[in-house]
């Protein structure tokens, strides 16, 4: 068996991880464009800040590549699979075959066609380690900072350079921010809370419609002049590879529950795919790390075989995020729609939705401690008239289970 | 592996479980030293509420979510138990929003911090189960 991964991040090294559950042996290539060990992209922003380092922010240890049986071919680009004669083209020409092969690609900063926008001198996106040095260095304590997007990388991206700049203004389209994971309310809280903490400042609601080389003009007609553009209004999965193969593409690649694609042998996981949604029953992407090393960890144990012979599922795929700014925390799980319950306070916000009977999704933040409880509820959708709900609202919490239910989880070997 | 397991029914309510971890993992050799006027944030936990009350620590999951959601590579399975490596946590808090037992906290200096059964203090079995009054909670195979 001969097992072929194009990526170097959480799918990928969850691969090689499932594949060696299964089969100790069997070579495995990887081949990545990025130079780079396996590292941590979310962590990029935590780098800028110092609250990491790259020897850090190393996804796994030097040894992981001679310890699993990986011959690394970073710095190296796939530029073409071929399904039926099972091999992969590399940029240089050559080419590798195939037995199994996971396609973990992951995505690409998505830059929109605004006009102008290609004459800006110092524009940078924020999703790979060397983006994360171009900007740094481009940065100089008088740089005035304009981040395109308040969503989870622009936010991230900006609190990353706090400090680093002589203004750092964020700009949205959206009329909040964060709008991906959380409801204006909530949002309108961390807001104030960033604001309060830091010297970023906000335009929300508002968009920008040209530049020249230092000035984006908005919609609105405001101007904003800047030194520094960084633009951080999104991904997009890189499907190519699949789609010019023949292979069932939507929004991303198209996988099932064992992570297979729609053509023979070929498995993928992360960014690069859409998936299963357990709390929309519906299809969408879930670009998050703990869901690309699932997806990519089933992958492989299915590329060599399962477990026992049967195969691996992983069929719970739900939104996660956990966040942080400034040291206020948040983390959210699901979908919001349902019955509603919110809790607010000063600097604390929960919101709970229930659907069909089970929780369905939450916000929490503030005091997120134990909150994996209430992620729990809504992974396995267990009844929420199986526990103590009301005392589960109260606060993550065992007591809310049955005694039975907590002797299964506290006296028995998971 | 041994695990720590949880007699609910035996457990007093006590706390001493709680006292004892927050002692074993302070560094400190004396127990009043390191216990008095501070606010302790234990590993294990006691739940109670009318009467009942148990203790929560991690599980060490043959097949641990957080260690599959880690964002770091902070968290890791050695010898069958689930590891935390201090250094590289950032305190996203990913793996306290994973655990199905509520049993990774966030810790006092901004990470996290969870039981490691005492194998890396100077105890190297949970002091826990070993000053536990009741036998509420055990550390064997299951």
């Amino acid at each position: 068996m001969k097992y072929v991964i194009i990526g170097n991040s959480a799918a990928a090294v969850g691969c090689i991880e499932g594949i060696r559950q299964i089969d100790r042996e069997s070579p495995i290539t990887l081949i990545a464009s990025e130079p780079h060990h396996t590292y941590s992209r979310p962590l990029i922003s935590y780098l800028l800040c110092g609250r990491t380092d790259e020897e850090r922010m190393k996804y796994r240890p030097d040894s992981f590549y001679e310890e699993n049986g990986v011959q690394a071919l970073l710095g190296q680009t796939v530029t073409a699979i071929d399904p039926e004669k099972k091999t992969v083209s590399l940029s240089d020409g050559e080419q590798i075959s195939y037995d199994k092969l996971m396609v973990a690609t992951g995505s690409r900063p998505f830059v929109p066609p605004i006009d102008g926008l290609d004459q800006v001198k110092n524009k940078f996106t924020f999703m790979t380690l060397d983006d994360a040095h171009a900007l740094e260095n481009a940065l100089t304590p008088s740089s005035r900072v304009l981040i395109m997007g308040a969503g989870l990388i622009g936010l991230k991206c900006a609190e990353g350079i706090e400090g680093k700049a002589a203004s750092i203004t964020v700009v949205d389209l959206a009329d909040h921010i964060l709008p991906s994971i959380l409801q204006p309310e909530p949002a309108a809280l961390v807001q104030k809370y960033i604001e309060s903490h830091s010297s970023i400042r906000f335009v929300l609601g508002d968009a920008a419609a040209r530049f020249t080389e230092n000035t984006a003009v908005l919609k609105s007609g405001k101007e904003l002049p800047f030194d520094v553009l960084c633009v951080c209004v999104g991904v997009r999965p890189n499907t190519a590879l699949i789609s010019e193969a023949g292979g069932a593409v939507g929004r991303g690649i198209t996988v099932n529950e064992k992570s297979e694609t729609s053509l023979p042998d070929i498995y993928a996981g992360g960014d690069c795919t859409e998936c299963h949604d357990i709390t929309i029953d519906g299809t969408r992407i879930l670009a998050l790390l703990p869901n690309a090393y699932l997806q990519g960890e089933t992958a492989g144990i299915n590329m060599a075989g399962g477990v026992n012979g049967e195969e691996k599922l992983f069929d719970t795929a739900i939104p996660l995020n956990a966040i942080g700014f400034f040291g206020l925390h948040m983390v959210t799980a699901g979908s919001y729609d349902g019955e509603v319950t919110v809790q607010s306070g000063e600097d604390s916000y929960r919101l709970f939705a229930v659907k069909d009977g089970h929780l369905n999704g939450f916000i929490l933040i503030g005091d997120v401690a134990r909150a994996g409880i209430y992620t729990s509820m809504i992974r396995t959708q267990r009844p929420i008239d199986s526990v103590d709900f009301e005392l589960l609202l109260e606060k993550p919490q065992l007591m809310a289970f049955t005694r039975a239910d907590r002797k299964e989880m506290l006296a028995k070997a998971h | 592996m041994k695990r720590v397991y949880v007699n609910e029914e035996w457990c007093l309510g006590c706390h001493l479980c709680e006292y004892y971890c927050a002692f074993a993992n302070s560094g400190v050799s004396d127990m009043v030293k390191a216990l008095k006027n501070v606010r302790i944030n234990p590993r294990i936990r006691i739940e109670e509420e009318n009467g009942v009350s148990f203790a929560v620590s991690c599980r060490h999951c043959n097949d641990p979510i957080c260690v599959k959601s880690c964002i770091t590579g902070a968290l890791t399975r050695e010898n069958g138990a689930v590891v935390f490596n201090h250094d590289k946590c950032v305190g996203c808090f990913t793996c306290v929003l994973s655990c199905p037992y509520g049993a990774i906290m966030p810790s006092d200096d901004s990470v996290v911090q969870k039981c490691e059964l005492c194998m890396k203090n100077s105890f190297g079995a949970p002091v826990c189960v070993q000053h536990c009054p009741n036998q509420a909670i055990v550390y064997e195979e299951r």
